[in-house]
């Protein structure tokens, strides 16, 4: 198993992180179950080494001693001497998830390590489902937090929120265009910006691509959020801040992401599949993806050079089509 | 290497040395030391600087009687040799056949001066077949792979399926080991544990926990199996109490005694119920008493339970007694709050305590979701507990959720 296990064992792959689990401890759950499907494999068979032993010349009369060479079994590497033939993997983890949210969370092995920078070179967008709750002020904006405030929500329609959702975009798009420093005076990049192709490929705050409202119940509200350059508490914030401006309150009590990139719900690995040969099939279908997404990345990247900011992006991936998990997890939460 | 090595019964032979012989005498009087020498000059101060690294040195060699090469080794060249400088000389000593004159050459006296050998002098064909050159053993090293292939000990011990690549971790483990006679020690101690019932197979496991077994006298771990066996054990009980809890024989007899003792305080069980609890769980004897007083108050203070529940969980599930705090209550809340198990009902299965607390949760929320959740024994469609953590996954899918596993996935994926 071992040598060829680990050969197929480099690349990019991406896991669904349950909430209540810190990205660390799932990270180290897929070593061990790595190291345990490789270590797992028929022993191999015994050795042997050569010695120049002393014994009697055959076919001699009087006592001579001559070396001659002959083979005897050595235990030296057998494995109870010589223990597991791995110990460690190395396992990076792309764009982290804090332990209460939960989706989507690309893990890299081996040479796929270096293929985890070149996707936060990438700048590429993600998804998430964000689930908030009207009526509460807590001071971590989650749900279990501390309470502030509580307010009335009954005035809150399915309109206000569509207003204020369209209104946040709109700043976001500006945000857009200013922190990718690409000088709109030039035909390209303005008809970029028309397509709305342009984001920042450095570092910028969190901009908002896209924002809209999946399901409206109150108290409860679903939105399904394209961000980048983000974290699940800038999130939470946002949530806290539409109530503000729905004057009213509102927390958040589950973050989702959907997509990171170019990995999707699809591509994840539940944890049941956590073992080797899941992950190395996973590996291999995704490599191809993986591979012709950051050469197009790339590729733009350097062809933008000339448009006098720093390059950007490849399309901007829409809205993720699979809505059949959010019915799902509407109904759920409604 | 013929050429090395014949310049090492020369020498030997020709010169009386005493047993403080410095390094540096030793590299002058070898001019082409043969690579291996060097490596062992070279590497001594790096090696014995280093905490890590196992001090064996040459004692070993005083009492350790069967290794390969050498037919007449005897204990008083051991003796002469006591500073560490010195201890090259007596791996050198190890494969030298040729040297059974070896000790009465060596002296207490000063160090003559001798002429050093020439490594253009010739010798006979014989003489230069005898000569054998293997490598010399490490003095320190910090595995036993080093040592495996001289040591008849170590090489009956891995056969029988003894893991020394998790005893090497433990210095003192690996230098009793070394120092063991097979014959002797060991085969004792092996009849013996053959005798208790523990089969061939599970005598390596059992040997990789407990290897300090050897140091323990053969009397002592008589007189407390027959205190075992005085309080009603039988001996298949003893067989499976000593396979599970490898330690349990080095424990004394009045250690032994008082621990069963506070079970049975502690308990408040029949005598033949803590007898059987013990038996299924034979580590509670040997781990600390700590845990399981604070396991108890957990149950009785805040989680609540009576004390005839409380005894009733733990005769079905020893486990219980040893658990983690934090998970136990964390798994209660989940239980009791969220999923509405009352207590008497919770009482009844134990098992899930003894189940992943995510296990719990998500199985929970599928069926709940589906509208399956019903855990009221008076109603329809009521679901177990002992079920609901202990069935494979396509079982629960099947059977309990009555939905297909793609659906559970999908359901995962929403959480």
């Amino acid at each position: 198993m071992g040598a060829a296990g680990v050969a197929r064992l480099h690349g990019l792959f991406a896991t669904y992180k349950p909430p209540g689990l810190h990205w660390k401890h799932l990270r180290d759950t897929v070593e061990l179950q790595l190291l345990k499907g490789l270590n797992a494999g028929k022993p191999p068979a015994p050795e042997q080494r050569v010695r120049f032993l002393l014994g009697p010349v055959e076919g001699s009369e009087d006592k001579e001693l001559t070396l001659t060479a002959t083979s005897v079994p050595t235990l030296t590497n057998h494995p109870l001497v010589r223990g597991p033939a791995f110990t460690s993997l190395k396992i990076g983890v792309g764009h982290r998830l804090d332990a209460q949210a939960s989706g989507v969370l690309v893990l890299g092995v081996g040479q796929g390590r270096s293929l985890l920078t070149d996707m936060y070179n990438a700048h590429l967008t993600k998804d998430y489902t964000v689930r908030g709750l009207l009526g509460k002020a807590t001071d971590d904006f989650r749900e279990d937090g501390r309470l502030v405030e509580k307010t009335t929500y009954d005035h809150v329609t399915r309109e206000k929120l569509d207003r204020i959702l369209s209104v946040i975009q709109g700043s976001h798009q500006k945000a857009l265009v200013t922190y990718s420093n690409l000088d709109l005076q030039t035909q390209e990049a303005y008809e970029m910006a028309v397509k709305g192709l342009i984001r920042p490929m450095n570092k910028s705050p969190m901009l908002i691509t896209g924002i809209r409202c999946l399901h409206f119940a109150p108290p409860e509200f679903l939105l399904e959020v394209q961000c980048m350059h983000e974290t699940q508490k800038q999130l939470r914030r946002l949530v806290h801040e539409i109530g503000l401006e729905l004057k009213t309150t509102a927390v958040c009590s589950h973050v989702r992401r959907t997509r990171d990139g170019f990995f999707t719900l699809d591509d994840a690995l539940l944890r049941t599949q956590w073992d080797l040969h899941s992950i190395q099939d996973a590996i291999q279908v995704a490599a191809p993806r993986v591979a012709a997404e950051l050469e197009k990345n790339l590729r733009l990247g350097l062809g933008t050079q000339q448009l006098y900011g720093p390059g950007w992006q490849g399309d901007n991936e829409g809205p993720s089509p699979a809505l059949e998990g959010w019915t799902a997890g509407g109904a759920a939460g409604g | 290497m013929a050429l090395s090595a014949q310049q090492i019964p020369r020498w030997f032979n020709s010169i009386k040395r005493s047993s403080l012989i410095t390094a540096a005498q030793l590299r002058n009087h070898f001019q082409r030391p043969g690579q291996t020498w060097l490596h062992g000059l070279s590497a001594q101060p790096q090696v014995s600087s280093d905490n890590c690294f196992l001090q064996w040195g040459f004692k070993t060699y005083r009492t350790s009687s069967k290794w390969n090469n050498s037919s007449q080794f005897t204990k008083s060249s051991g003796q002469e040799i006591n500073s560490a400088q010195s201890t090259m000389l007596p791996s050198v000593n190890e494969q030298s056949q040729k040297i059974p004159t070896f000790d009465s050459e060596l002296s207490l006296e000063g160090l003559d001066d001798v002429p050093p050998l020439s490594p253009l002098q010739p010798i006979s064909e014989q003489e230069a077949v005898r000569i054998i050159a293997d490598p010399p053993l490490p003095p320190d090293s910090f595995t036993l792979r080093d040592y495996v292939d001289h040591s008849e000990t170590l090489q009956k011990l891995v056969l029988l399926g003894v893991d020394l690549s998790k005893i090497e971790k433990h210095p003192e483990a690996a230098n009793l080991l070394l120092r063991l006679d097979f014959e002797k020690d060991i085969n004792q101690v092996l009849l013996f544990l053959k005798d208790l019932g523990i089969e061939d197979s599970q005598l390596g496991a059992f040997l990789t926990k407990n290897y300090a077994i050897f140091s323990e006298d053969l009397e002592n771990l008589e007189t407390r199996v027959a205190y075992l066996q005085s309080k009603s054990f039988s001996k298949a009980d003893i067989a499976q109490m000593v396979r599970k809890a490898p330690f349990l024989l080095n424990f004394s007899v009045e250690r032994l005694d008082n621990r069963l003792g506070f079970f049975q305080k502690e308990l408040e069980l029949s005598v033949k119920k803590t007898r059987d609890l013990v038996v299924r769980l034979p580590r509670l004897l040997t781990g600390s008493l700590e845990p399981v007083k604070e396991n108890m108050k957990v149950y009785r203070l805040e989680l609540g339970f009576k004390h005839n529940e409380i005894q009733h969980m733990i005769t079905k599930i020893p486990k219980m007694l040893t658990a983690n705090k934090r998970k136990l209550t964390e798994t209660f809340d989940f239980v009791h709050n969220v999923m509405s198990i009352p207590h008497h009902i919770i009482a009844r299965f134990p098992q899930v305590f003894n189940a992943r607390l995510f296990k719990v949760q998500e199985r929970h929320l599928f069926l709940a979701y589906l509208g399956r959740a019903q855990y009221d024994p008076a109603k329809a469609n009521y679901i177990s507990l002992d079920k609901l953590v202990s069935v494979p996954d396509e079982i629960f899918c099947e059977d309990l959720a009555k939905a297909s596993v793609q659906d559970f996935e999908k359901f995962l994926k929403t959480l």
